[in-house]
């Protein structure tokens, strides 16, 4: 007994660890353990509730230490954190413990296993409390600069938004002219305003605003320094220029997807993209021609590029996106005769109505299986496409037409420069991760980096923006303040036993490590770790050889301990 | 000696090593929560403690799990991409060096530990890489 008073609390996370940990079996495990006073599941241990619940235990039971055991503490460290602050327990006194991503779901085939190792977890999570002790954060003062890379529609009003905050903004942008795929485009749903004069309004509202500084042709190449102040070194038109910034917004956007020659008769002529066509739309006017022809009939298909093997999600933007496509054409001819040809179609939200639209006026849509495609030939009388209708009994019906239009979906663009000076976070599907999707959306496990609009994954240009302003509103909450705390987690010297004989001076690229001449007496002097310039890495640490530093949060004392921890139990 | 075996024990399963695996706060731990999150499966006997940097493990903490009875030591470390020290993977590979030194001092053999680079996305790689060192660990016990 170390005469600590540790609260604990399981989380059945709706069901996510509950499905496959018997989560009572885990309370009744831990709950006798020396200096557990209180051990609760709950439901979700984020909740409302439950967050007010650990609070009532902390002050009524006078805990001094708190283990929560959910999910990854990427997720919710800042959350308990904040608990035990209102709570008035010191935020370092709990340790979070990983029994979702690394037990509940790796473990889904073995509920028994899965169960012992959550003990074996959360013990260690015990273990480690027992021997926490209060840290106090340190501040230290911000740039009250953001640096915004991809000029894109998302970029440009999270730029605006950031100067009209009250901070200095650098917007970069490889191409030429700021816009993005917007910039290009004629007119957009839901409300028919062109594209083009989306931007060129915003670029006018970025020319009124002195605090934005805007760099084309330009790229970030290099960044440095510490979180609240980086130094980004950006080039633009051939030149470097050293920018000093407190945060980072990446809005670099999405590609189209490019389909392979030959799929779905892409290659012939007549068969278009969905960016290809509606430039077609955009930039003509009158009867809609395609190389000199007209264009009497148009087969649209569905998810080309999407849901598929190789990108298993939904782009989502490009039901709405060809539905809307189809009602520019009918605009301009209204005896066209359009074909949709879909697996799944969605026109969420309100666009819904503009599916309803298209059918008044004429559009058919035909349903093809996931594993029976179209199929697109050119004859001497144009375009056929051959498709199995299931909602009308499988019938194969053969669709003469003039254009055919491949609904393409959103692909991560390729940006491996920019992730490896930022170490961005990419996900699985090759667009960047935020740290979570609900409750951090815009930002990255990269502290002061931050991502919006479609590189974190397909958006409509709607909802770009609104990612973008919410980048706006995460900036300001730090850089607003002018102080950013650090991670008191720092690495300390046990002076008793330091031998002054350098090593760790050596070892630290920060210079956070110096010696002292003297200790205040005739002996040698001693190391002395400044906290503000210490990153927390522990790289000192196993060059003394006297073991006389220690990284706090991870020390010596508390790696064995939680070795022990995850020994003890395996009988459960 | 007889047992009743049930789906799912371990009696049923058979010896599976235990193995402590390192792993890194921002680098690879979210490569092994991916893992978790893709449901790929590996022994429950593997578990994970994280720590900022690959570069501050001690090398008296992986003889000291491996006397206390885990079979076996996977430092999923930065490789190149640690975010704190450049040279991280070449500090790691001496921490790993010294650590086999003081194995070998202790009688212990030396492919209990085994290092690997994982990414913040290298699921699949973790995962191949546990099986393999959980294999390879059943195997030193036969």
């Amino acid at each position: 007994m170390s005469g600590r008073r540790i609260g604990v609390y399981v989380c059945h996370c709706g069901g996510n660890i509950s499905d496959y940990v018997d989560v009572e079996r885990v309370v009744q495990a831990v709950k006798d353990n020396d200096d557990v006073v209180v051990v609760r599941d709950a439901m979700f241990t984020c909740s409302d509730a439950t967050q007010q619940e650990i609070a009532t235990d902390i002050a009524e039971q006078q805990l001094d230490g708190l283990v929560v055991a959910s999910c990854s503490p990427k997720l919710h460290t800042f959350t308990f954190r904040d608990v035990a602050r209102r709570a008035g327990l010191n935020p370092y006194e709990y340790t979070q413990v990983n029994i979702r991503e690394q037990c509940s779901w790796t473990h889904t085939d073995d509920r028994d296993g899965a169960t012992r190792k959550a003990v074996k977890l959360v013990r260690a999570g015990i273990a480690r409390t027992r021997l926490s002790e209060p840290l106090e954060p340190l501040e230290v003062e911000t740039m009250p600069r953001v640096l915004v890379i991809g000029g894109g529609i998302a970029g440009m009003r999270a730029a605006i938004g950031l100067a009209d905050i009250g901070l200095s903004v650098f917007l970069v942008e490889r191409k030429l002219e700021l816009g993005g795929w917007v910039g290009g485009f004629g007119e957009m749903f839901p409300h028919a305003k062109k594209g083009r004069a989306l931007i060129a309004e915003l670029k006018d509202e970025i020319k009124r605003r002195p605090a934005i500084t805007v760099f084309t042709n330009a790229e970030l190449t290099a960044k440095s320094g510490t979180y609240g102040n980086y130094r980004a070194v950006v080039r633009a038109n051939g030149e470097s220029i050293e920018l000093e910034v407190g945060q980072i917004v990446v809005t670099t956007g999405f590609d189209s997807y490019e389909p392979e020659a030959g799929q779905y008769g892409y290659g012939i002529d007549g068969v278009l993209t969905l960016p290809e066509f509606k430039r077609l739309l955009d930039e003509s006017e009158g009867p809609l021609l395609h190389e000199g022809k007209p264009v009497r009939n148009i087969a649209y298909v569905y998810c080309v590029g999407s849901r598929d093997a190789e990108h298993p999600y939904c782009s989502r933007f490009c039901c709405s996106a060809a539905v809307h496509a189809s009602l520019l054409a009918v605009d301009r001819d209204a005896d066209i005769r359009q074909y949709h040809l879909y697996r799944d179609l969605r026109t969420y939200g309100k666009n819904e109505l503009m599916f309803n639209e298209s059918r008044k006026r004429g559009s058919l849509y035909l349903k093809f299986a996931d594993d029976d495609l179209p199929k697109v030939a050119r004859n001497d009388d144009g375009l056929s496409v051959t498709v199995r209708d299931l909602l009308t009994a499988g019938e194969e019906v053969t669709i003469a037409a003039d254009l055919v239009v491949l609904v393409t979906g959103m692909v991560p663009r390729q940006n491996e420069e920019l992730v490896r000076t930022l170490k961005l976070p990419v996900g699985q599907d090759g667009f960047f991760n935020e740290i979570h999707p609900k409750l951090r959306p815009v930002e990255t496990v990269v502290d002061g980096v931050m991502i919006a609009g479609a590189c974190q994954g397909p958006k409509t240009s709607a909802e770009s923006v609104a990612s973008g302003l919410a980048a706006v509103a995460q900036g300001a909450a730090v850089l607003k303040r002018g102080v950013a705390e650090l991670d008191p987690q720092v690495a300390v010297v046990n002076v008793s036993a330091c031998t002054s004989c350098g090593e760790c001076v050596a070892a630290c690229p920060f210079g956070a490590i110096s010696l002292t001449t003297t200790n205040g007496s005739d002996g040698p002097g001693v190391a002395v770790i400044d906290a503000a310039a210490c990153k927390g890495c522990g790289g000192c640490v196993p060059v003394c050889p006297e073991d006389a530093i220690d990284l706090k949060g991870y020390t010596d004392s508390q790696v064995r301990a939680m070795i022990d921890g995850l020994l003890v139990g395996a009988e459960t | 000696m007889t047992q009743t075996l049930q789906a799912g024990t371990e009696a049923a399963r058979g010896y599976e090593p235990r193995v402590l695996v390192f792993s890194t706060n921002t680098i690879s731990d979210p490569g092994i929560d991916l893992a978790g999150s893709s449901h790929m499966h590996y022994s429950p006997e593997v578990v994970v403690i994280s720590l900022p940097c690959t570069s501050g493990i001690k090398p008296s903490w992986i003889l000291y799990a491996l006397e206390r009875n885990f079979d076996g030591v996977f430092i999923a470390s930065d490789g190149d991409e640690c975010g704190y020290l450049s040279d991280c993977s070449q500090r790691s590979s001496r921490i790993v060096q010294e650590a086999q030194t003081l194995l070998a001092q202790h009688g212990i053999d030396g492919g209990r530990l085994k290092m690997a680079a994982i990414c913040s996305v290298c699921a699949e790689p973790f995962a191949k890489h546990i099986r393999e060192f959980t294999k390879a660990l059943a195997e030193l016990e036969a």
